[in-house]
């Protein structure tokens, strides 16, 4: 596994404590896993994925990632409704591993954008793993 | 992988190891209030000639197997057992074979459970069979919960009267303490479920059907299946006798989402109700919910065919309260046997087997008619039926079981509607003068 100083930490996006990141377009987040949590799964070999048209509630589990080793909820970091869903990873899902930045996981319309400042900045999310 | 028990010198020298003087003092760190105080009430040890004579006595007790012609089913039946499945059985590397915490290790388990899931899924009609779950009934439970999981936020689930009432009951165990509510849907007057309520009820994940159904009736499956599927909810089948499907369409061909039910019949003794084998089978979609275990095959690093525990990472002992199910464990020797009784008859042997029992019953059907007796439901059934009697059976019932002739199940017990009514069962095993001597007992 990754030492701290090997992970990538993207830039400009909004982290959770659970390893997601978020990210703004236009009126909707798309949200994936962090390279550390990639890192940690192993080789991913399923993601379940919501329904488009969905709802959740902030904390929510919406899915789940399953790696050779574990399976592991995903918690939907803000309350809102699935617009969509990233097709790719059914036949793919070893693209969260090879880049889990680009690789976004479900894009929601949040109920409230304003829940995305109680997110961690990048340089919060660096301290939490640095522990 | 063989299971041999330790001896003393072995539990010496692991004591010695592990620097404890005795298996009391290595199991000390279990809280007093767990333990078991002093010695347990057993009978003293018996000599192999005592012992032998010991059992036979008990067996005697039983009398089902051997003594007495038994015309009741109900969820068990008699079938004759091919001699190459104790043959076989007997082999210490079937026998005695269990899976061990790394279950790669021990690749003819495993190779033994995935022959099993193929010829289930075959049987059944289904893409995937997983390595089996303890009965019929906890396979039914354990059915209904996977279609609250697939469900989501839907929280009832439906079940057939007609579904063997030990395993509605076994069904209502199981969700009692949850807030899922488990619903029975009613039968029309020819003993088959009537959907007709279906709609009015909201939030519903999941509708089981058996087929044949207690009362030995070939439901309309495929029928069913498409009221149950144009309501959006998962359609369950659930079987008790799998020899069926030698003759009828499979739960697969009739649209069925989850299939499960009891495989006993599959070389299994009836043995005082047990062992039992719960087969399971359910569409490729639904993988990923289904309970228990799942052997997969694969190849090895250097392209060899191999056999691995697949899925597993959703199994308890790794995901802990969030496992997909608490089933860790399968029915590993009955499902030897079953796959040995599956391809020892071969499908055109099962079909021929299932042709048998049809017409042994429809003869018995037929005889009991000409001599005054009533078939209660007018559908179409496989090796059971439902007879009720001009005059009270009782007396009857009770002369034929004098002759050692088990005349069928009364069903006033599971059914108070039906008092009087007696669920008959004919297989391959009762000869036309046993079903001669009953009819002709009904004349009288």
């Amino acid at each position: 596994m990754k030492e701290l100083s090997e992970l990538i930490f993207k830039e400009g996006l909004r982290y959770t404590n659970d390893h997601e990141w978020v990210t703004e377009e236009g009126d909707t987040l798309k949200i994936g896993v962090s390279d550390y949590a990639q890192d940690q799964m192993g080789d991913i070999v399923y993601v379940e994925l919501p329904d488009v048209g969905t709802t959740f509630q902030k904390g929510e589990e919406f899915g789940t990632l399953e790696s050779v080793k574990a399976v592991s909820e995903l918690y939907l970091p803000i309350s809102g409704e699935v617009v969509a869903v990233n097709d790719d990873l059914g036949d793919s899902p070893e693209l969260i591993n090879q880049d889990p930045y680009t690789n976004w996981i479900i894009e929601i319309k949040p109920s409230d954008p304003g829940e995305l400042d109680q997110l961690l900045t990048v340089a919060d999310y660096r301290e939490l793993l640095r522990g | 992988m063989r299971y041999l028990p330790h001896t003393d010198q072995e539990i010496r020298e692991m004591l010695d190891v592990v620097g404890r003087k005795s298996l009391d003092e290595l199991f000390c760190s279990v809280p007093d209030g767990c333990r078991y105080e002093g010695t347990m009430a057993l009978p003293e040890p018996l000599n192999e000639w005592s012992l032998t004579e010991r059992f036979s006595d008990l067996a005697e007790a039983m009398a089902v197997n051997h003594k007495y012609k038994v015309l009741i089913g109900a969820g068990s039946y008699h079938h004759n057992i091919p001699v190459t499945i104790g043959s076989l059985m007997s082999r210490s590397e079937f026998l005695t074979a269990y899976t061990p915490y790394q279950p790669e290790m021990a690749q003819g388990t495993l190779q033994g459970i995935y022959e099993y899931q193929t010829l289930t899924a075959r049987l059944l009609g289904m893409d995937v069979a997983n390595a089996s779950i303890y009965d019929g009934a906890s396979a039914l439970a354990e059915a209904l919960l996977m279609g609250l999981r697939i469900g989501k936020k839907k929280t009832k689930v439906a079940v057939s009267k007609a579904v063997h009432p030990h395993y509605r009951d076994v069904a209502k165990t199981y969700l009692d303490p949850t807030d899922y509510e488990l619903i029975e849907l009613p039968l029309d007057k020819n003993g088959r479920t009537d959907l007709s309520g279906l709609a009015g009820i909201e939030g519903l994940a999941a509708v089981a059907i058996q087929s044949p159904n207690f009362f030995g009736i070939i439901e309309d499956l495929t029928a069913l299946g498409q009221t149950i599927h144009d309501n959006g909810t998962l359609f369950i089948t659930c079987f008790t006798e799998p020899l069926a499907y030698g003759l009828t369409k499979n739960p697969g061909e009739c649209g069925a989402d989850i299939a499960c039910g009891e495989g006993q019949s599959f070389g299994i003794e009836r043995s005082f109700g047990g062992a039992a084998l719960g087969m399971f089978a359910c569409l490729d979609q639904f993988t990923r919910n289904m309970p228990g275990r799942l052997v997969g095959e694969t190849t090895d690093l250097e392209g060899k065919r191999g056999f691995v525990l697949t899925l597993s990472t959703r199994e308890q002992h790794i995901r802990r309260e969030k496992a997909t199910s608490n089933i860790c464990s399968n029915q590993g020797i009955c499902t030897l046997i079953a796959a040995m009784y599956m391809s020892s008859l071969g499908g055109s042997g099962l079909r021929e087997l299932a042709k048998l029992n049809y017409d042994k019953s429809e003869y018995f059907k037929a005889q009991l008619k000409k001599n005054g007796a009533r078939i209660t439901f007018d559908s179409p059934t496989f090796n059971e039926f439902v007879v009720e009697f001009k005059e009270d059976f009782q007396p009857i019932y009770a002369r034929l079981l004098e002759k050692k002739i088990v005349a069928g199940l009364e069903l006033g017990k599971y059914y108070p509607e039906l008092a009087g009514k007696y669920l008959f069962c004919v297989t391959e095993t009762i000869a036309k003068e046993v079903m001669d001597m009953v009819a002709g007992e009904v004349k009288l």
